[in-house]
């Protein structure tokens, strides 16, 4: 929808970093990032709370300036240049961050003014979102008396008016309820069908599923980076599913053996990530059920997003940590 | 740039008109302020309790006495038997005024190289003790033919309040007090809010730049100013007859420089500031000093040096300055560069560091 740049082929990157770090204090929130995020693609961030998730999407728009490495938003080198990018960039934060004492339609009006969209334009954008994001009967309610989903469909609405190339989503759906957050998201495919790129951050697996490209982060490292289908076939374990009647008592029967890596439990399974030199792994696994004379199935399954992101960031949580 | 600085502006308006509690004070703290100091500060303390010690007992020691009362100043509530009496009383804080009449009074008047009576005064009040010294001017009781013809060295004449009115002292005054509470504390709060509740964040990312930012925020305010000076000076004219006596678009330009130094206080305080609460208590850290060094209750040549060094750092010393003489004396702007000159330069200093601070970031 966006002109690109002249000088901008559709192939170079949205967004590149290379060694993208940020020290607050003693903490380093975000440690030698380095990725490309293709054009016109849902690219997402996928990591617990206070894995740098934030920082460095706030290094990106050239809220916060990076202790060192390099990043490139839009061809444009950042913080360096970020007031140019201002026009090219939306950008939504976690927290509903419009007035909440203002209108919706106050709202989106101050919003237009503020991103320099000429009188005509303006009132037809925001006729525009107001009818696209299903908001044009409470033009006149305050923003604060609205439920969660309407608030960041609101938010969405105010971060798309000036037609940005790039969307920068920091947690958005972590206020809202699944309905919305299916609806938000069909949202944000619509927006990438006209060309805009975008790169979001969430701890939601199903979200995470959804993008096109992920990365994974972990106490401010990006531990693992691909398209989830990659990621769910390059993950470093043997992921054994064990039906059990006493699901505890099998998890009891795998847990502190030194090749199960980790053991979840769901509903009345349980997955069991295994280290992936274990030679003949079901028998093992058959073995120890039955040493402890639990009944149940065991088959090795492919490995769902969960378990990649258990095996990208739960490995180091119960290997490393005792190192540091 | 001029579309984004009234688009900040009117946003700001409308917020303002939506949140009762600040539209409130807008008018109400100078409305009570007004009230409150119009019609309790006195300078001219009247009615002070006494008690009396009278040990002589004579006709002359009771006309003393009652010629003090006849003054106004002082009200005799208790008669003590003894100078010890009369301390108990002055310690319980029953009276505020303790006079001691020596059994030897008659024997002093003749003599006259000793004073006739003893006037203790509670020192702890702190305008009591310059009431309490009207008395040491009195002239000797009358009635017994041995008069006081000392002749008074000077004739006071006090200029442009006349009837030494206190209100007329307050009133003008009172516009620097009142501003400098509400404006500060208004955009330093305005500011700070955006902050807590994430607006601020959202705003960095768009193209407004600081500059716009902050005058767009700061404008209503400007508006707002003056729309307290105004009712001050009404409320000032029809109630305590407080006239004005040099021009009025002086008055208003010295009120918008004042405004403008405040403002950038508050803008300067909002960068400091991280929560609402930490913005109202350093206007409050700037407040107290401003009322009592400005000259707004004591005398500004009566202060210390240091205390005078201080003062001139307070944007209301220079407009109290301004406002006594534009609305008491009739001076002209012409007549008062001095303070108008300091009141620019704390607006250019302060938003030279406000401009230095406010980055566009969150670092």
């Amino acid at each position: 929808m966006s002109a690109q740049p002249a000088t901008q082929s559709r192939d170079e990157p949205a967004i590149s970093a290379r060694d993208l770090t940020r020290r607050f204090g003693k903490l380093t929130a975000v440690d030698h990032v380095t990725l490309d995020i293709p054009r016109a693609r849902i690219y997402g961030f996928l990591g617990p709370n206070g894995s740098g998730k934030s920082t460095t999407i706030r290094m990106l728009c050239g809220l916060l300036r990076p202790t060192s490495g390099e990043c490139t938003v839009l061809g444009h080198p950042v913080p360096r240049d970020a007031e140019k990018l201002r026009r090219k960039v939306g950008y939504m934060t976690q927290k509903f961050s419009l007035w909440e004492d203002l209108t919706v339609g106050e709202n989106l009006d101050f919003m237009s003014r503020i991103f320099g969209l000429s009188n005509g334009e303006r009132d037809q954008r925001i006729d525009e979102r107001l009818a696209e994001y299903r908001l044009a009967d409470r033009r006149d309610q305050r923003a604060g008396t609205m439920s969660g989903g309407q608030k960041q469909r609101l938010a969405l609405a105010a971060a798309t008016l000036h037609n940005p190339e790039l969307l920068l989503l920091d947690e958005p759906t972590s206020a809202v309820d699944p309905q919305s957050r299916r609806d938000f998201w069909e949202s944000l495919f619509d927006l990438v069908e006209r060309g805009t790129t975008i790169l979001v951050s969430t701890h939601y697996m199903d979200e995470a599923e959804r993008c096109h490209g992920l990365a994974i982060l972990d106490a401010g490292r990006l531990v693992a980076e691909g398209a989830p289908r990659q990621l769910m076939d390059r993950i470093d374990a043997i992921v054994m599913e064990v039906e059990a009647n006493d699901v505890r008592a099998a998890r009891h029967a795998l847990d502190g053996q030194s090749f199960v890596k980790s053991v979840a439990q769901l509903g009345n399974r349980l997955h069991a990530l295994l280290a992936v030199d274990v030679p003949d792994p079901e028998r093992r696994v058959r073995d120890l059920l039955q040493q402890q004379r639990v009944q149940g199935t065991v088959e090795r399954v492919r490995a769902s997003l969960e378990d990649v992101f258990v095996a990208a960031t739960g490995f180091r949580s119960n290997g490393d940590e005792g190192k540091q | 740039m001029l579309d984004r600085i009234r688009a900040i502006a009117l946003k700001e308006v409308r917020q303002l008109r939506r949140d009762r509690l600040t539209f409130g004070m807008i008018v109400g703290i100078p409305l009570i302020q007004m009230l409150m100091f119009g019609y309790a500060i006195n300078y001219d303390v009247r009615g002070l309790a006494a008690a009396v010690a009278d040990e002589a007992q004579t006709s002359m020691s009771r006309a003393l006495v009652s010629d003090m009362e006849a003054t106004g100043v002082i009200r005799v509530r208790e008669h003590a038997s003894s100078v010890t009496d009369l301390r108990r009383r002055l310690q319980s804080g029953d009276v505020t005024v303790g006079i001691y009449i020596p059994p030897d009074f008659e024997r002093r008047r003749i003599d006259r190289d000793r004073p006739l009576a003893q006037l203790l005064v509670d020192g702890s009040e702190p305008t009591v003790e310059n009431i309490a010294r009207v008395f040491t001017a009195m002239p000797l009781p009358s009635r017994s033919g041995i008069y006081s013809t000392a002749q008074p060295m000077f004739e006071v004449r006090t200029e442009y309040n006349p009837e030494k009115r206190t209100a007329v002292q307050i009133v003008p005054a009172l516009i620097g007090v009142i501003l400098s509470m509400t404006m500060m504390m208004f955009t330093a709060v305005a500011i700070v809010r955006e902050r807590e509740r994430g607006n601020l964040e959202l705003l960095i990312t768009t193209p407004a730049s600081s500059f716009e930012l902050m005058i767009g925020k700061l404008l209503p305010y400007v508006l707002i100013g003056l729309i307290q000076t105004t009712l001050i000076l009404l409320l000032g004219s029809l109630l305590f007859n407080v006239p004005v006596n040099g021009g009025l678009g002086g008055l208003y330009l010295a009120a918008l420089l004042f405004i403008a130094a405040t403002l950038s206080l508050g803008l300067f305080a909002s960068t400091i500031a991280q929560t609402q609460m930490q913005a109202f208590q350093m206007s409050f850290f700037v407040l107290l000093p401003s009322i009592l060094l400005s000259g707004f209750v004591f005398p500004f040549e009566g202060m210390p040096r240091l205390a005078q060094w201080i003062a001139q750092l307070l944007p209301l010393t220079h407009f109290i300055e301004l406002v006594r003489g534009i609305v008491l004396r009739g001076a002209g702007l012409g007549d008062l560069l001095v303070p108008i000159y300091k009141l620019i330069a704390f607006t250019a200093v302060a938003l030279g560091v406000v401009t230095l601070r406010f980055h566009k970031s969150l670092d």
